[in-house]
């Protein structure tokens, strides 16, 4: 007799935890050939509400740990998507992807994270500064994270876009929540599993699955999200961000990069999500001595 | 029964703690690694490395001589010209990474091998030596395709071939800072290990090997300073990459005059650790022991020169001498050891020779009452007051437990006399006032200024010193330059 195969339930991830939207409620996305998808959930504002609290919970840990931590970790994911290749490339290839297309998208995902990994433990010494003041105070300033960031992952892939974005943000040390694409949504679930097996601490990436347009309201107008970020180019979406972000005058960044470009990344995508902070510091000055020797 | 045993004086001695050497596998005889495969020397010569704890010998190594230099060179030529210079950076990153990763897989072999071909202690190799090298080929491998953001403006090129010699009192570690910065900017390496240290660095070739790194990108050649020497004289090498005594540094300067090889020298150093009269005491006296006994004391940035403020200065030099007395010196495979063997015979004539020198002169030396192993090379740590600056003592680098003291009024005066030297590799400052700090840091000639910390170091954190120290750094972003020409 021939092996049933057992099928994969889609679930959402918050706060390192797989769970079903607290709705209880699903969409079946399909194919190009009319095949479903699966049920993926319809995750509703207090799915989003949920994930923002675990984001700050974790902010904290994850801003303050070593850089050179957050690099190992980011180089770990991409240690662990490298070996989960073949079934990103099925996934894709199921949601219409053709197999050579499949294949690039994943590994240059996985170049992606390397690319992120590295710049953990130099963004700041690129970006940072001693700032030559005139009175007698050693005065410097360096890029910290903005905190929790709300992302509207590229639409049209299931994949590359949203490592694009979720990458160059947790670098920088802020935690996210993440809606997902819409109509191919597999991979950012079996993205979570890779996050989830990366040492990535929970909650320092939420990945919410369902409908756009219901989600992006609760998470704009979120008081405690500081920043959001889009990857796309719908005009409405960019003014709703904007208007939106004037409640608590979140940071707001959208991209609008063909990410299957082995280039569309650089080190201001991490800037993009970085404050500047500023030390002032006396340096007492009596005697003569000066360093002449 | 019990009763018995409390009148017994209770005495608190560490039982030994020996790490074990099961683990590693250690080749009886060690060949060339040239062109990614183990050549035998042209001339058929090994010489002995032995554990400068027991004597023993722990294999035989190469010794190279010009034609197996030229090999070498000629090796490293071909994979820049054929295969290095030409990848994309990203895939070069990736080897490095692997590199860094195949390292830490092994770290604790390459920890055990350190210490026993080095002396250095094993919780030194362990916890500091061993994670370090691992961490450096990491910072490094990032930068690789990154280099356009270290040089805003200017077109970055690979230089070539470089030329590396590499000395023993971190001989993991000084290899791995000269091989990453070169491979991540797109060089190739002909590297030499000292002659005293070679294990780990052979070790090396190995991950470097299993790595797939392509052939001739790394060439590990091992011997003496004419080994050295003909590396520096190849006129095919780019760049000469050298850390080791000030005298050998002013040599290769010389050597290489006429020619157009880029270099960087970090050499010798007499670095001060200044002591003010509101430091913390206690954290300050863990400072002083660091600075100058991590390793020996065998660490060209070593607190070497103390200066206590003259209000605190007694009951300083009275804590040191009590902390002095706690230290364990001995077997360095032993966990609970805090100073191992000296690296060689040589480098233990050279320390004696000082502190005759010292007594000679003058100075009131201490040392503490303790143990020293019969089998190997040791040395007590050992202080010395009553030193003027124009003390030998305080004057030239010893590379060993020995520390001078001095004491200042003002910090006017202290400034003076750390800067009055002809070194200016490091300097410690304690105090609790930041402000001090930054006034100290702004006004010593120091390339590293450790504020109530000592001997820290990081990959993301440039390395190398002022005046005869030597130039160039290496770590952090600024030790890109070293291995680069902008256009």
């Amino acid at each position: 007799m021939e092996r049933l195969e057992v099928l994969k339930t889609y679930k959402i991830y918050i706060g390192g935890k797989f769970p079903r939207t607290e709705s209880g409620r699903f969409y079946s996305p399909e194919n190009q050939k009319g095949q479903k998808l699966g049920n993926i959930c319809l995750s509703s504002r207090k799915d989003v509400r949920n994930s923002v609290v675990a984001a700050r919970k974790a902010f904290g840990g994850w801003s303050e740990r070593a850089a050179f931590n957050r690099g190992q970790i980011l180089y770990r994911i991409a240690e662990m998507l490298e070996g989960r290749k073949a079934q990103f490339v099925e996934e894709l290839i199921f949601q219409g992807a053709t197999k050579a297309q499949a294949e690039k998208e994943v590994n240059i995902s996985i170049d992606r994270l390397i690319y992120y990994a590295g710049w953990c433990d130099k963004y700041t010494q690129v970006l940072g500064s001693i700032n030559p003041v005139a009175s007698s105070h050693f005065n410097f300033s360096v890029h910290v994270p903005q905190g929790v960031v709300g992302v509207i992952a590229e639409q049209s892939s299931s994949l590359i876009g949203l490592v694009s974005v979720v990458a160059p943000i947790i670098a920088g040390g802020n935690t996210c929540v993440v809606i997902a694409s819409e109509k191919l949504p597999l991979c950012a679930i079996t993205f979570a599993e890779v996050l989830n097996s990366s040492d990535v601490p929970g909650g320092v990436v939420n990945i919410l699955t369902g409908s756009p347009s219901e989600m992006i309201k609760p998470l704009t107008t979120h008081m405690d999200v500081n920043g959001m970020t889009y990857a796309g180019n719908d005009s409405e979406i960019i003014t709703q961000l904007r208007e939106s972000a004037a409640l608590n005058l979140k940071r707001i960044s959208h991209y609008d990069d063909n990410w299957m470009d082995a280039e569309a990344q650089n080190l201001y995508m991490i800037s993009d999500f970085q404050e500047v902070k500023t030390t002032w510091h006396p340096i007492e000055n009596i005697g003569g001595a000066t360093s002449s020797y | 029964m019990a009763k018995k045993q409390t009148k017994k004086a209770l005495t608190w001695d560490y039982s030994p703690a020996p790490e074990s050497t099961g683990h590693i596998d250690l080749k009886k005889k060690y060949d060339l690694y040239i062109d990614g495969k183990w050549v035998k020397p042209s001339s058929g010569k090994y010489f002995d490395t032995i554990n400068p704890a027991n004597k023993k010998k722990l294999a035989e190594i190469a010794y190279a001589n010009e034609k197996d230099v030229d090999k070498a060179v000629k090796a490293a030529r071909k994979a820049y010209k054929n295969v290095w210079s030409k990848m994309a950076p990203s895939e070069r990153a990736k080897y490095i990474y692997r590199i860094a990763r195949l390292m830490q897989e092994r770290a604790r072999e390459f920890a055990v091998i350190e210490t026993l071909d080095a002396g250095k202690v094993i919780r030194e190799s362990r916890d500091v030596d061993i994670p370090l090298a691992c961490n450096h080929f990491f910072y490094y491998a990032g930068w690789a395709d990154k280099l356009e953001y270290a040089f805003p403006n200017r077109k970055v090129e690979s230089l070539g071939v470089a030329g590396q010699i590499t000395p023993w009192n971190f001989p993991l570690l000084m290899a791995v800072w000269k091989i990453a910065p070169a491979l991540a900017t797109g060089n190739t390496v002909v590297l030499k290990p000292a002659e005293t240290t070679p294990l780990t660095a052979l070790k090396l070739a190995e991950v470097i090997h299993d790595s797939g790194l392509p052939p001739g990108v790394v060439n590990i050649v091992t011997g003496y300073g004419d080994t050295g020497a003909a590396i520096v004289n190849h006129p095919d090498v780019d760049k000469i990459a050298f850390t080791g005594s000030t005298g050998v540094g002013k040599i290769i300067q010389k050597a290489i005059a006429g020619t157009n090889k880029k270099a960087t020298l970090e050499l010798g150093g007499k670095s001060a650790n200044i002591i003010l009269d509101d430091a913390p005491l206690d954290q300050a006296v863990e400072g002083i022991v660091n600075g100058i006994f991590f390793n020996q004391g065998h660490v060209c940035c070593a607190g070497s020169r103390l200066f206590i403020q003259e209000s605190v200065a007694d009951v300083v030099i009275e804590k040191l001498k009590h902390r002095l007395n706690s230290l364990i010196i001995g077997d360095p495979m032993d966990k609970n050891t805090d100073i191992g063997a000296i690296n060689s015979k040589e480098q233990l004539a050279t320390i004696n020779k000082y502190i005759k020198i010292g007594l000679d002169e003058g100075a009131t030396m201490y040392q503490p009452d303790c143990k020293i192993p019969k089998e190997g090379y040791f040395c007590p740590p050992t202080l010395f007051m009553d030193v003027a600056q124009s003390s030998t003592i305080v004057q030239e680098e010893i590379f060993g437990p020995v520390l001078t003291i001095q004491t200042f009024r003002t910090v006017d005066e202290v400034i003076q006399k750390a800067n009055n030297s002809p070194y200016g590799l490091a300097a410690g400052i304690w105090t609790d006032k930041g402000s001090r700090i930054f006034n100290l840091t702004t006004k010593l000639n120091a390339g590293v200024i450790w504020a109530n910390t000592y001997n820290k170091f990081d990959p993301t954190s440039p390395f190398g010193g002022y005046k005869e120290s030597g130039f160039g750094r290496e770590g952090g972003l600024h030790g890109l330059s070293a291995y680069v020409k902008l256009k």
